[in-house]
């Protein structure tokens, strides 16, 4: 019983005092963090009251106002709508626009969603982020599957797929929408009921993610499948394990890590996409669309929010692949 | 043996009577095994030509030039690196005209490349305007400045181990960030010309140039710093001598990142107002009239600029970093 206790004790608990030398490291990773934060927001602070001072004085001056320094500071940092909105006013409004508004509301006796709530919007992106993250997840390792067994294909399409990283996405957005909404496949499917109007707006939205995130994968996913060395393949061949074998047994399973390290990145990029295609084609709901709006009628702090809320859909997305990621490599077995 | 369909237990022990069904099955498998892919590429081929004559056309001049190219990349001749790629590049480019030609697709939908070019030769100077405004004033001069800053401030804030640690999470966090958000922002700040364009791109390659140069100022190991130490070498001779050429791969990836990047950045600020010059806005423009040739010119514009600009700087790094594992030849 003792060896067992002794066999399970971690590192840290052989310390002195256990607790402090778990607190030293703790402090180690996050108190850096934590500074480099507070001197951004710091400088965030005082930005806004630098830019922000012009309107205020050129305020105070028609009026006929004098104004003591303090006045001035204390007006720069809550504008309506100011040059550049502090962080409290950011998070004021990203609280009320969240929780301070009903998700849903009645509207012509239907409930429906409610356009001033920005979890709407973060929901009309998201959608459209995950489906284009499917489809392009799905294209980059059926790709990579056949780059890494087919020679001719290797050096024919991969280098075409480098070459079209290098095309602006947002150039080929509405390219995209006119080609979906014109196609009479789906046309006939929105006649017959077979899909919505709403799927139709997200189609073009989610192909120029796709577009954007299958090329991390293909990356990974190439360098993955090539990662078994030598000796692992001969093991394979002695045992005469078919190619089909050989995939599903070795190839596959060493490829897992790097491909959660591709599909990281390309969650992000599959967001950046969804957002930038919703800048060209009108899109009148998400948080591109709620970008356009803002910059339209010179609403910062309606910007800044959405622009915090994408942060926040970016960060919980990454978060949350990380955690499957560590899920499945236990899993697996791998430390 | 038990899961064997009906089809298989009851039609093949039927052929199998007598040895000549295993000698002929053998002989011809092992010399003739290359001829089964082609048989089903023919078999493909017919039975489109069968549903749809157009669809037969279009197979028949997919699987041409990838039988070439299969053979010229599985005998390994000299140069295939090269040729393969610009063949299945010229056959994408036939098959969309052969598509465009044979299904007759409204060039408001999708122009054919002769269209394309057609376009592009015949509006060069406002292309190449586009371009200047675009690529060279915005990108550009962005792309320099952001770069620039990022690698200054990775030097700032090399002596300060503190400092990393705090910059290296949060760069990261950052450069996952939809920072092409802040584009409506910088545009109010800077206007409607080129500096608000260089002001998006700045902001984009910052960060993912900053964690790249950070982590490249750091793969020096002890025993390469320890002989720098027993020559006594100062701080300034050990970053100029061994940790800023042993930085550049992680340098020149972050540089090659951010060649994306700019271009996208600057487009993209376009949509948020600019003058009336610029590929951004030439692309919103003549969506409104529909005139699809030349938004496609600006595209072809937009990734061969784009490619010639990540081609100069991976070029550059071929140069410079030569004796990197990663740029060996063979």
């Amino acid at each position: 019983m003792s060896d067992l206790a002794a066999f399970s004790r971690s590192p840290a608990e052989g310390d002195a005092r256990p607790l402090a030398s778990v607190l030293r490291r703790v402090a180690s990773v996050t108190l850096p963090v934590f500074t480099v934060v507070a001197v951004i927001v710091l400088i965030w602070y005082l930005a806004a009251a630098g830019m922000n001072r012009a309107w205020t004085l050129d305020q105070a001056g028609r009026r006929g106002l004098e104004l003591t320094v303090g006045e001035v500071i204390a007006d720069t940092l809550n504008q309506d709508r100011p040059v550049l909105p502090t962080p409290h006013q950011v998070f004021t409004e990203l609280w009320n626009t969240t929780l301070g508004e009903p998700v849903m509301r009645e509207r012509r006796g239907e409930l429906q969603g409610n356009p001033r709530n920005l979890v709407f919007h973060a929901y009309h992106t998201l959608a459209p982020t995950l489906m284009g993250f499917l489809i392009g997840t799905f294209l980059g390792v059926l790709l990579a599957v056949g780059i890494v067994h087919n020679r001719a294909m290797s050096m024919s399409v991969m280098p075409w797929a480098i070459a079209s990283q290098t095309i602006p996405i947002l150039a080929i957005a509405p390219i995209i929408v006119v080609v979906v909404s014109n196609l009479p496949a789906l046309n006939a499917a929105v006649d017959n009921g077979m899909i919505s109007e709403e799927m139709i707006l997200s189609i073009p939205k989610a192909l120029i993610s796709s577009y954007l995130s299958f090329f991390p994968v293909v990356v990974g996913m190439v360098a993955g499948l090539r990662s078994p060395n030598a000796t692992d393949l001969d093991l394979m061949r002695t045992y005469a394990a078919s190619r089909y074998q050989t995939f599903w047994k070795l190839r596959l399973p060493a490829s897992i890590p790097f491909l959660f390290t591709s599909l990281k990145v390309s969650i992000a990029a599959a967001l950046v996409g969804t957002i930038v295609a919703e800048l060209p084609t009108g899109a009148r709901f998400g948080l591109g669309a709620r970008l356009l709006t803002g910059s339209y009628y010179g609403q910062t702090i309606q910007i800044w929010s959405a622009l915090f809320m994408s942060a926040i859909c970016a960060a919980t997305l990454v978060v949350m692949l990380g955690v499957i990621e560590k899920l499945v490599l236990k899993r697996m077995g791998q430390p | 043996m038990a899961r064997r369909s009906r089809w298989r237990v009851s039609i093949l022990p039927a052929l199998r009577r007598g040895p000549w069904y295993e000698y002929v099955r053998h002989r011809w498998l092992r010399s003739n095994r290359w001829l089964v892919p082609p048989v089903i590429r023919a078999a493909i081929v017919g039975l489109a030509f069968l549903a749809d004559w157009r669809l037969g056309v279009f197979f028949l001049v997919w699987f041409a030039p990838w039988a070439v190219n299969a053979a010229l990349s599985d005998r390994r001749t000299i140069g295939a690196g090269v040729v393969v790629p610009m063949i299945f590049g010229v056959t994408l480019l036939g098959l969309w005209e052969l598509v465009v030609q044979l299904y007759e697709i409204s060039p408001i939908i999708l122009p054919a490349p002769s269209a394309i070019w057609a376009r592009i030769t015949g509006a060069t100077d406002i292309l190449w305007a586009d371009f200047r405004q675009t690529v060279l004033k915005g990108a550009l001069a962005g792309y320099v400045i952001g770069c620039g800053a990022a690698f200054l401030t990775a030097l700032a804030v090399d002596r300060s181990g503190f400092l990393q640690r705090g910059l290296v999470p949060v760069g990261n966090f950052m450069a996952a960030l939809p920072i092409v958000g802040t584009a409506p922002i910088l545009v109010m700040w800077f206007g409607f010309g080129w500096p608000s364009k260089a002001a998006v791109v700045v902001a984009m390659v910052f960060f993912p140039m900053l964690v790249n140069c950070i982590q490249g100022l750091k793969v020096t190991d002890q025993t390469q710093r320890d002989l720098m130490h027993t020559y006594a070498a100062r701080y300034d001779q050990i970053l100029l001598k061994l940790r800023l050429p042993a930085a550049m791969p992680f340098v020149f990836n972050g540089l090659k990142v951010c060649t994306t990047l700019a271009l996208i950045g600057a487009i993209v600020a376009e949509f948020f107002g600019s003058p009336t010059v610029g590929m951004g806005f030439r692309i919103k423009i003549e969506m409104g009239r529909l005139s699809m040739d030349m938004v496609w010119a600006e595209i072809a514009v937009a990734a061969l600029g784009g490619s010639g600009f990540y081609g100069l700087v991976a070029f550059i790094e071929r140069r410079m970093t030569f004796w990197h594992p990663s740029q060996r030849q063979g």
